[in-house]
């Protein structure tokens, strides 16, 4: 008897970053909100380490300079190098976000999970207390909280603390509801009638299948946090020295920027916050798809 | 229905006390005293002795009554405030807070409701449009930019029309409600043309800020009607296009936007607040805006206060007008 060789045919697997990319390939706006994000944080890392930073605040340099080579977004009339409040301004932005983003995801998402799987007198209670808050236009109440604030206390996070008081809510019922549906699964109740403790399941069954909702969660908190922010410093509410985006905004129209000819004062950084706000909205609609398959088909 | 209006009575009267229970304890939480920080802005430009200041301020706290227990402060805050009393202007005394928002009131309705219907119908009917499969593709491709708008904010909206159309194209004027110089004569139509010029640069902004969002939701919806059995059975009924997509498509499809336009509505609010500051329009949102300037605490509570209640009790009214969209609400 001869023997039979068989020769195991080459499987090709892809690597993962190749499997990344193709999906990347076929969820567009996940692809375009990241590369806008990636070029803006490569825009203020590298103005980071190359600019001289004092020059954010007044000043510094020759006041109320169109923009030119030496000063690429110009000067404000109070003698701040554009540029440099740009890169500064990123960067307390991203902090404020980041921030205010995974505090408000974090009390999402211990409080969704309480009050969904436990249930009872807790789950009533956090329930109507968001739907309470909920109607209620946490901007215009960050203005009373923001307004109450003496204005030299008010810094970068003070801001973040402002702005996730209440914005809150929003994460909390969107995991509640998935840990109500999630329970329910048999994944769930085997795991329980083979004996595994509350935390096991939390930790062990369900947190990992929520990962996507969360990160979604995540990046709509940070949409908000941004918005919000902004919102308070274009009133005239945020951290009067520094360089936030909004605030620059606030000083031109303070100054009457359009009225005196120095447009590129309000106009960069409302560029930057449209590329910051936009990237982040394209980045929550692909992961909505990611997380939701059904909306899949929509396309 | 009468047990779930009185239901949706006592959940608005819960989000009012709710509302006026945080601006209440937030400001006595900071260690700002409002009529100290008023005065002490008096004091720096010039007058009395701290000596006497002090005194001022403890007869403006008997008079305001900030020298009571909180708790009665509190009862005197909730009663005045169902009596629609807010206070008076520290900077504009005598005038009432009420009598401000008033004033300034009119103004920003009419943008406001201008530019959310605006917004609505065209959002509404661009989104239905371009998930129907029968629409030309030309039709269908006009939603397109303002999906890509949608992640814009009217406020940023507003800088950026202001740049391109008023600043570099000088189509529009650069903020105010008139012309420099105009003298308010709502008899004369060369005043009233006016001001449409000076109010429609905001209201764009606002619109293009907000388009974004029905189309995208609106989008979505279609989708998911097309599916349904009811449309494939009008079709094989053999109803004309404008038929099923009049009253099979959008119609069911509006129903659940008419929930998101309730929901969109304290976001709006705020926009159109911020748009008028910036725009230098006489609405609640140069109030606001002259107010933060100023420190005038009595009047940024009172405005923030009123526009909280107003959109809770429209947010909560919307509820009642489902009934008159859906025959199967009225007749459960």
């Amino acid at each position: 008897m001869a023997s039979i060789t068989l020769t195991q045919p080459e499987i090709y697997r892809p690597s993962r970053l190749t499997l990344l990319l193709g999906y990347l390939r076929r969820n567009t706006g996940l692809a375009i909100g990241l590369f806008i994000l990636l070029v803006l944080v490569v825009f203020t890392v590298y103005g980071l380490a190359t600019a001289d930073l004092s020059d954010a605040y007044p000043l510094s340099v020759k006041s109320k300079q169109p923009p030119s080579l030496e000063y690429p977004l110009g000067t404000d009339f109070f003698g701040r190098d554009l540029y440099v409040a740009m890169v500064v301004g990123l960067k307390q932005t991203a902090t404020i976000g980041f921030l205010a983003g995974a505090i408000g995801t974090f009390i999402g998402v211990v409080l969704g999970f309480v009050s969904a799987y436990f249930g009872g007198w807790l789950d009533l209670g956090i329930k109507s207390i968001c739907q309470i808050l909920t109607p209620i236009p946490a901007l215009l109440i960050q203005v009373i909280i923001a307004g109450s604030l003496d204005k030299r206390d008010v810094t970068i996070y003070t801001m973040a603390f402002v702005v996730v008081l209440l914005a809150w809510m929003g994460p909390t019922l969107v995991i509640r509801a998935q840990v109500l549906t999630m329970k329910e699964r048999q994944f769930v109740s085997v795991a329980k009638l083979s004996g595994m403790g509350d935390l096991g399941i939390i930790f062990g069954e369900i947190l990992p299948n929520l990962l996507p909702f969360i990160a979604a969660a995540f990046v709509n908190q940070v949409f908000i946090a941004v918005y919000a922010s902004f919102f308070l410093a274009v009133l005239g509410l945020g951290p009067l020295r520094e360089p936030l985006l909004g605030n620059t905004i606030w000083a031109a129209q303070t100054q009457s920027a359009f009225f005196n000819n120095w447009w590129w004062w309000p106009v960069f950084p409302a560029v930057a916050l449209v590329l910051i706000l936009g990237s982040l909205a394209f980045i929550n609609m692909g992961l909505d798809e990611l997380a939701n398959p059904r909306i899949r088909r929509a396309e | 229905m009468v047990k779930l209006i009185i239901r949706r009575l006592l959940f608005l009267i819960l989000v009012i006390w709710a509302a006026s229970t945080i601006t209440f304890f937030i400001p006595r939480l900071s260690a700002k005293n409002p009529v100290r920080e008023r005065f002490a802005e008096l004091a720096r430009s010039g007058g009395f002795s701290p000596a006497d200041m002090d005194k001022i301020i403890a007869s403006y706290s008997t008079k305001f009554g900030l020298d009571k227990p909180l708790w009665q402060q509190y009862v005197d805050y909730m009663s005045s405030i169902a009596r629609f009393d807010l206070g008076v202007s520290y900077n504009k005394y005598p005038k009432t807070v009420m009598g401000l928002i008033m004033d300034s009131l009119p103004w920003t309705i009419t943008l406001l409701l201008v530019t959310t219907a605006l917004s609505f119908v065209i959002g509404n009917l661009l989104g239905a449009v371009a998930a129907w499969p029968r629409a030309p593709q030309w039709v269908r491709s006009f939603a397109t930019p303002f999906i890509l708008f949608q992640g814009v904010p009217p406020i940023l909206m507003g800088v950026l029309l202001l740049f391109f159309i008023a600043f570099k194209l000088k189509l529009a004027p650069l903020g105010g409600a008139y012309s420099t110089g105009g003298i308010p004569d709502w008899s004369s139509p060369a005043f009233i043309w006016d001001v449409i010029h000076h109010q429609i640069l905001p209201a764009l902004a606002l619109l293009l800020g907000s388009v974004g969002g029905w189309v995208l939701t609106m989008r979505g919806m279609g989708v998911t009607i097309q599916g349904e059995d009811y449309v494939n059975f009008a079709e094989h009924k053999g109803l004309d296009g404008y038929t099923i997509f009049k009253d099979y498509y959008l119609r069911n499809a509006l129903l659940p936007q008419a929930t998101g336009l309730a929901l969109a509505l304290g976001t709006v609010v705020s926009s159109a607040i911020v748009i008028e500051s910036q725009f230098g329009l006489p609405g609640l949102g140069r109030v606001l805006d002259s107010a933060i300037r100023s420190n005038d605490f009595l009047v940024i509570y009172g405005v923030v206060l009123f526009v909280t209640i107003a959109v809770a009790t429209l947010m909560v009214l919307m509820e009642f007008v489902y009934p008159l969209l859906d025959p199967r609400i009225r007749n459960a």
